[in-house]
């Protein structure tokens, strides 16, 4: 029984001794929420007429005022090369946060999901394992209509996933939607 | 010290009167079993009757005045068992009693019949045997198995206490009589416990014990440990706990040195680990735990004066359901019509994100002193750092920086003096200083949802318990308490304004901006008044009425004044508000009990009237760029909670013993007269339990408990507009789910293997019939089943 003892006041002791390293940053400057995205810009370009820009910007964050969208129109029957850049404009310099996604394409996806509206998106690029990421991408629109355009970019999801959201799963990142008219 | 001794067994002696015409005298003289040694100051009482004496410094006491036929003795002294021994009494009688030093009921406090916190107290206690049954489980799982006490779970590790439906800052947990400031306000931040240190735990559902504080709105926690003996021994155990669910387990080891001289030491320490644990049909992946605690106590123990020094640590790192883990309200949706989690994979030992990562160190020295013709005064010191990390999954570099990092520093200082020269009353009077700071650590790169805040409290009380009669008692206390709390937080500008702020509370804005956000300097005192009284009574041959009424009052706490922001863990935007003021609430508690094995019960039934009840509640939706979240808000209404808790114990056969308890509750939302949110529902159980003394206390029984489905709920159903379909959906975030009933095996047998000291087995069965099922207070039910059938070996070693 005398070994017993002796092994469980040693087993205390390994326990006290590993369990007291804490660490702590005193570190009393304002935080940043450095995850924030305040805005999506979402470029078309089609060659000829001026760039149509999407944006959706909310600069102070989850709370405060509502977010500003700004929409375009989109000429019928076109192709359009598509880019979508997300932000952070709380940062100076502003933080290209499309940079961090593409470098972690893997984890990531967008999907564009338009809505009443004759408009088809394509996804060109790939991650690192050659599944559709959705940064760089082609629209092109059908006859004259107005509806909505929802991007959605999802960390973690399933893939591949047949560009179906209820199949990626995983959780949004992004989830804005556009109100848009094709003429 | 002895001269007390003597002073009780006179005290004790004079008062065994009896009428009749019976006129018997029975002495008995109390010695130890191993050296023969007298035993002073063991309690003797006759069984089922309110006779008691003591023995005298020769170890000696007496009955007078008995009558012929079966007398029952119990003989209860620190480190000793407890005896019962029976005689036929048919004249004057002399009998030696020798009472057996059994090393592990050194832990049991027996110091005197009356072991309750207050004598008027409604309270119900947890012995070390059942703390050891839940050696690796949480304090809140082991409460949970006492009528009238529920539990608000974050899966199955993260396990909060509640007390008829109050939880979180309404129920004060007093670990060795250090009240526990470890950001208990959040309904996902368990208390930093680890049960393996505690020797008894009682839960005062009354309104007693102002000592610990006005705010004890629902009620107290007390978690003890025990006075050891004055005598050279060494002794300790070790406990050993496997299970199939989680494929884990805990080694718990502690040992205790005790002198004649009248030092006493102790060491504690536990490991825990679990891997993911397993509902019915799936691993829930992610749900693993590491959890690392030691304790350690010295001390002096005298009649006259004592110290001791007790230092803990916990540790825990607890891994969250992964898919709990949700975007917006969309991923919402349809992680509630799925019925299956969204991510399932296969067993791993794996921590990763979310998870809770926890330290807690409390530290505390306590003194006291008798004074002759006064009382005992004591002085007691503590020191409590809490260090708090939440880790979500996020993107690249910030994926091993946690979301909340809060550290929470208390201490405090508590003189007492116990004036107990009267002999018909006692008075208990003392006062508190406590300064404690928060410091939101800012490295997280996120907002922080709690700001850096310093609070001062200064509170004095005073308790009078009074002495009606030799069967009754009557207690009477009052508590004033002033708090003053600073906060430092920034606020979104267009915030400030929009709740009206730069009108109601220019005085907090310091005109330092940062890009949107403006730095306020947020300050409020409160002062409470608490008051409470007690009765009771015993009467009959086991029969005792108990009586509680209690005021209290509650000052807002941090996150119900301050929070502002996504809460991450929760998917939800969460607001406080400045104009939060404190609740009032008016508890009226009566307990009719039978303290009897062949047949004994309790009946409790509890009214509280809470006026400005801050309560959570879902209020909307709010669109933000990862999509639309649902809004939660402090409000604070009228409310009221009431019920009974009925507990039923009978002695079916010598070896067969039946124990059954049921709970009532309603909750309601007097203001807009509607059910309160996350009121427990109806629940009852059944145990039936087979023992055999004589075959290596062989125990062996099976349990059922039944939790019916909550029907009275308030109904914070929304539609939301799902950006994919362009189509209103019904989010169901309110429905409760069915009701459910688990049944339990559970078996122990003790040997002795060694020359000394004991080994004690035990296998258990929870959940036998695998029931897949859901609690509704159970934050993650949206996500997954409840905990699927476990298998549980526990080996204790006793030495």
């Amino acid at each position: 029984m005398k070994t017993i003892k002796l092994l469980a006041v040693l087993f205390i002791s390994t326990l006290v001794f590993t369990a007291c390293s804490d660490d702590h940053d005193d570190d009393h400057d304002h935080g940043d929420d450095e995850e924030l995205i305040t805005t999506v810009i979402y470029t078309l370009t089609d060659g000829t007429n001026p760039d149509v820009v999407l944006t959706w910007e909310d600069l102070d964050g989850d709370t405060g005022n509502a977010p500003v969208i700004t929409s375009s129109t989109l000429m019928a029957n076109t192709t359009y090369t598509g880019s979508i850049q997300l932000l952070n404009r709380t940062e100076t310099p502003e933080e290209d946060i499309t940079v961090e996604v593409r470098a972690e394409g893997d984890e990531h996806e967008f999907f564009y999901i338009p809505n009443s509206v004759e408009l088809n998106v394509n996804k060109e690029d790939e991650d690192s394992n050659g599944y559709k990421l959705g940064i760089e991408t082609t629209v092109r629109t059908g006859a004259a209509s107005t509806g909505t355009l929802t991007v959605i970019l999802k960390h973690e999801p399933t893939k591949p996933n047949d560009d179906k959201v209820a199949v990626a799963g995983g959780t949004s990142d992004v989830e804005v939607t556009f109100p848009i008219t094709v003429q | 010290m002895q001269k007390l001794f003597i002073f009780c067994a006179f005290l004790c002696c004079t008062n065994t009167i009896s009428a009749q015409d019976c006129n018997y005298t029975f002495k008995g003289k109390i010695s130890d079993f191993h050296d023969n040694s007298i035993i002073v100051g063991a309690s003797v009482q006759i069984i089922n009757t309110n006779k008691f004496t003591s023995s005298n410094l020769e170890g000696e006491f007496v009955f007078n005045n008995l009558c012929e036929g079966k007398l029952t003795l119990e003989i209860k002294h620190v480190a000793c068992d407890t005896k019962r021994v029976s005689y036929n009494l048919t004249k004057n009688t002399f009998k030696e009693i020798s009472l057996e030093h059994h090393l592990e009921e050194l832990k049991e406090v027996v110091v005197k019949t009356n072991t309750k916190t207050e004598i008027t107290s409604i309270e119900k206690s947890l012995k070390k045997e059942v703390i050891t049954q839940f050696t690796d489980k949480s304090l809140g799982d082991a409460l949970n198995t006492i009528s009238g006490v529920y539990s608000l779970n974050t899966g199955n590790s993260i396990v909060k206490p509640m007390i008829h439906g109050l939880h979180s800052s309404r129920l004060l947990i007093i670990n060795n009589n250090v009240r526990m400031f470890d950001q208990e306000w959040g309904d996902e931040h368990a208390p930093n416990i680890d049960i393996n240190s505690s020797d008894r735990i009682d839960v005062i559902k009354g309104a007693n014990s102002l000592r610990y504080g006005s705010d004890a709105v629902g009620g107290l926690v007390l978690i003890r440990s025990k006075k050891h003996a004055i005598i050279d021994s060494l002794f300790g155990s070790t406990t050993t706990s496997l299970n199939s669910n989680g494929f884990g387990g805990n080694l718990n080891s502690e040992i205790v040195k005790t002198f004649k001289s009248g030092y006493y030491t102790k060491f504690q320490g536990n490991y825990k680990r679990f891997g993911d644990f397993k509902a019915p049909d799936y691993y829930l992946t992610n749900t693993g735990i590491q959890s690392i605690n030691a304790s350690f106590r010295v001390g002096y123990n005298s009649y006259e004066k004592g110290f001791d020094a007790y230092y803990s640590f916990v540790n825990n790192k607890i891994g969250i359901l992964r898919s709990s883990h949700i975007g917006n309200v969309s991923d919402l949706v349809e992680a509630i019509n799925n019925r299956e989690p969204r991510i399932v994979e296969d067993f791993s030992y794996d921590i990763n994100f979310p998870r809770q990562n926890i330290f807690h160190h409390l530290a505390k020295v306590e003194a006291f002193k008798r004074y002759k013709n006064l009382g005992k005064l004591s002085i007691q010191l503590d020191a409590q750092l809490n260090r708090r990390k939440e880790f979500d999954l996020r993107r690249g570099d910030l994926r091993n920086r946690p979301v909340i990092d809060l550290q929470l520093f208390t201490t405090s200082i508590q003189p007492n003096l116990e004036i107990n020269k009267f002999e018909d009353f006692k008075i208990n009077t003392g006062l508190l200083v406590r300064y404690q700071n928060n410091d939101a650590i800012v490295n997280t790169g996120a907002n922080t949802l709690i700001p850096d805040y310093n609070k001062s409290e200064l509170g004095t009380y005073a308790i009078l318990d009074y002495n009606l009669s030799e069967t009754s008692e009557l207690s009477f206390g009052v508590r004033y308490d002033y708090s003053k709390i600073k906060a430092r937080k920034w606020y979104v500008e267009a915030d400030w304004t929009a709740l009206n702020y730069d009108v109601l509370f220019p005085e907090f804005d310091t005109g330092i901006t940062d890009g949107l956000e403006l730095l306020t300097k947020p300050e409020f005192t409160f002062n409470n008044f608490s008051t409470n009284v007690g009765y009771s009574k015993r009467f009959g041959d086991a029969y005792a009425f108990l009586f509680n009424y209690g005021l209290s009052q509650r000052m807002p706490n941090p996150s119900e004044l301050f929070s502002g922001g996504l809460h991450h863990s929760a998917a939800r935007i969460e607001f406080g508000f400045l104009t939060i003021n404190k609740e009032t609430a008016n508890k009226f508690i009566m307990t009719l009990e039978r303290n009897n094995k062949n047949f004994g019960f309790s009946i409790s039934p509890y009214y509280k009237q809470i006026d400005g009840f801050i309560q959570l509640i879902p209020t909307g939706i709010k669109t933000t760029i990862r999509g639309a979240f649902p809004v939660w808000e402090y409000n604070q209404v009228d409310a009221r909670i009431f019920g009974v808790d009925i507990d039923i114990n009978k002695e079916i056969t010598n070896n067969f013993d039946y124990k059954g308890s049921l709970s009532l509750l309603q909750g309601d939302d007097l203001t807009n007269n509607n059910p309160l949110i996350h009121m427990p529902s109806v629940n009852f159980s059944n145990k039936i339990t087979y023992t055999n003394n004589d075959f290596h206390q062989l125990k062996i029984g099976v349990s059922q408990r039944t939790t019916l489905q909550q029907n009275r709920f308030p109904d914070f159903n929304f539609t939301t507009l799902n950006p994919v379909t362009q189509q209103q959906v019904f989010v169901d975030i309110s429905s409760t789910p069915p009701s459910y009933t688990l049944f339990g095996f559970n078996s122990s047998a003790v040997f002795y293997p060694f020359k000394k000291g004991s080994m004690e087995v035990s296998f258990n069965i929870d959940n036998l019939f695998n029931v897949s099922y859901r609690e509704n207070l159970n934050r993650l039910r949206y996500f997954a089943d409840d905990l699927g059938r476990n298998y549980n070996l526990k080996i204790k070693l006793n030495y």
